[in-house]
């Protein structure tokens, strides 16, 4: 079936120019270029593509709100900081199809006024880092890039940076302050990066998956994009799974795909004991769903906002009936309190008291009243900080804790099982 | 003697600082660059980046700091960076770990006295779909296996 980020996925060779170009690579910027970049935009909000990092804000409208004639550079950050546990679907699009990045990145660029944009990329990702480098070099090569692209007379450089390891500059804020040669500490808003971004001046930060599907939308336009998934949810969506599945690996479906038949023909099935407990469809920070919620639930912002959680990133994470949900809870806490930047007090002592406490109770047993205190710290975290890293552990916490108090219980200490 | 950049690196220094809008935006791949020619970010070296980049070397030192991946100290000749993070933990990472550490006299957070291994548990390398994975230096293995591992090892330590 052809689909709109992964149909040269399987094809030899496919991050070269040359297979991109042989199989209608780049056929969009002719077109762009014959409109104006109003119109790009237009195409793009009709679309109602809605940005593919986790947030889920729509696109175009987000490149509505450059401001017009501030006399400043407009910078466009891709961002490939793909670093939410269970999710690799960027590694895919940037190891197999670079160029399809490059043509979208040139589309935003010429609709927001860009003549300078930067790749955010993880430090970790040695082999996407240098098939994204090689591509920009050979779009360098080939006048795709650099001055006078096409010879259309526009000017667009594209430079690629490299993290270093910081989850948190996966943040669209943490990111520029890295780009601008910082530590990631996630800025105040307002001000908004469209209007004071990177340097100071208006700056669009799409994700890499949202910058890849426009080619597409630029090329069939956007009623063809239109044409998979649900009202509000247009288009198709790339899921990473991991865990108990037969068939880990990334897929592209359209939204509105109901998850039962997506882990059944996609996933090849439950693996370990072959009877789901729980999973997490996002990426690590969204709530955790049950099996009978799993089973009802389709993949789509709207379906999974009613069994209160959320499409995130689409870093899916099965787990079997064999998993004792403390310790997978346990496990999270860890991450989110290693990767807590520390500017904020609720995070930076609220993660890793989360952690600490979870640990003595998986180790040593717990009561009804650590729950509590787990609940409360939870309360004390979410919507105090600056960005939502410690949300996004409170989140899970709170969600575990209330789906799954079986599993806490069972770790209750003598005394308090009896009292309970 | 004094860190100096070698005169390849200097040049790219000088390129690359001409693709952002100031010097210090140049800050993280100055010190990648720095850190591959010499293992890892001493004091020293980090001054004298801050001096050619025009900023104070305690700005420097706070951005070596913040990110996990600029070393301040020497790592192993082979770095083994091995995920912890839930997707790999449910495929069983901690098998790998304990191997490493039984079988290898690995331990976290040390170089073997030969210099040839560092281990460091880490968090999550977006490799989910082929847990449990590593990565060696820059490269990544994945689907590891307690197998898979040793034959790893073995090559790792003819090199």
């Amino acid at each position: 079936m052809t689909l709109v980020l992964t149909n040269r996925f399987n094809t030899k060779d496919s991050h070269t120019l040359k297979v991109f170009e042989e199989s209608g690579g780049y056929l969009s910027i002719e077109k762009i270029f014959k409109m104006k970049p109003e119109e790009v935009t237009e195409e793009v909000k009709k679309s109602n593509i809605r940005g593919r990092g986790g947030a889920g804000f729509p696109a175009g409208v987000k490149w509505g709100f450059i401001p017009k004639g501030t006399g400043k550079p407009v910078y466009l950050a891709v961002n490939s900081d793909e670093s939410e546990p269970g999710t690799f679907k960027d590694r895919h699009l940037l190891e197999k199809d670079p160029h399809q990045l490059i043509e979208g990145i040139i589309i935003c660029s010429y609709a927001i006024g860009c003549h300078q944009a930067y790749i955010y990329i993880r430090g970790e990702f040695d082999l996407p880092y240098r098939r994204i480098q090689a591509a920009v070099d050979e779009a360098y090569a080939n006048k795709i890039l650099g001055k006078n692209i096409f010879g259309k007379g526009y000017d667009l450089d594209v430079v690629v940076h490299r993290g270093a390891g910081a989850y948190i500059c996966g943040e669209e804020t943490a990111l520029l302050e890295s780009i601008e040669g910082k530590r990631g500490n996630p800025r105040i808003k307002p001000p908004f990066p469209a209007v004071v971004g990177l340097f100071g001046c208006p700056t669009i930060i799409n994700n890499v998956e949202t910058i890849s599907a426009l080619p597409f939308i630029i090329n069939k336009g956007a009623d063809a994009y239109k044409k998979w998934g649900t009202e509000k949810s247009t288009g198709t969506k790339l899921f990473s799974v991991s865990g108990h599945v037969n068939k880990p690996g990334v897929y592209e479906v359209p939204m509105g795909y109901p998850l039962k038949d997506f882990l059944k023909n996609e996933c090849g099935g439950i693996s370990g004991t072959g009877t789901l407990k729980a999973v997490i469809v996002g990426g690590s920070s969204v709530p955790v769903m049950t099996a009978a919620e799993a089973y009802s639930v389709n993949l789509d912002y709207e379906s999974l906002a009613e069994k209160g959680t959320m499409l995130g990133s689409g870093g899916m994470i099965v787990m079997d009936d064999s998993v004792d949900m403390l310790w997978a809870l346990t496990n999270l806490a860890h991450f989110y309190a290693h990767e807590s930047c520390g500017q904020c007090t609720p995070c930076r002592e609220g993660t890793g008291w989360i952690g600490k406490i979870l640990e003595r109770f998986l180790r040593e047993g717990g009561t009804q009243q650590d729950l509590d205190l787990l609940n409360e710290l939870c309360d004390s975290m979410q919507g105090k900080t600056i960005c939502v890293l410690a949300d996004a552990l409170a989140m899970p916490v709170q969600s575990f804790i209330k789906k799954f108090p079986e599993d806490f219980k069972r770790h209750f200490k003598k005394a308090a099982k009896s009292a309970a | 003697m004094s860190f100096q950049f070698t005169p390849d690196n200097k040049s790219r220094l000088d390129d690359l600082v001409k693709k952002y809008p100031n010097k210090q935006a140049a800050l993280l791949p100055a010190l990648w660059m720095a850190q591959r020619q010499n293992g890892y970010l001493s004091l020293e070296v980090q001054e004298h980046i801050a001096n050619e980049l025009g900023i104070s070397p305690v700005h420097v030192h706070g951005v070596v700091t913040f990110y996990t991946m600029f070393k301040q100290k020497p790592v192993g000749r082979f770095h083994l960076q091995l995920c912890r993070t839930l997707s790999c933990a449910l495929c069983g990472c901690e098998h790998i770990v304990a191997h490493l550490k039984e079988k290898y006299k690995l331990k976290e957070g040390e170089i073997t006295p030969d210099g040839r291994f560092s281990l460091e548990l880490v968090e999550c390398l977006a490799s989910c779909g082929t847990g449990p994975m590593m990565q060696v230096n820059e490269a990544y293995f994945e689907g590891l296996t307690i197998e898979k591992v040793d034959l790893l090892m073995q090559k790792l330590m003819k090199e």
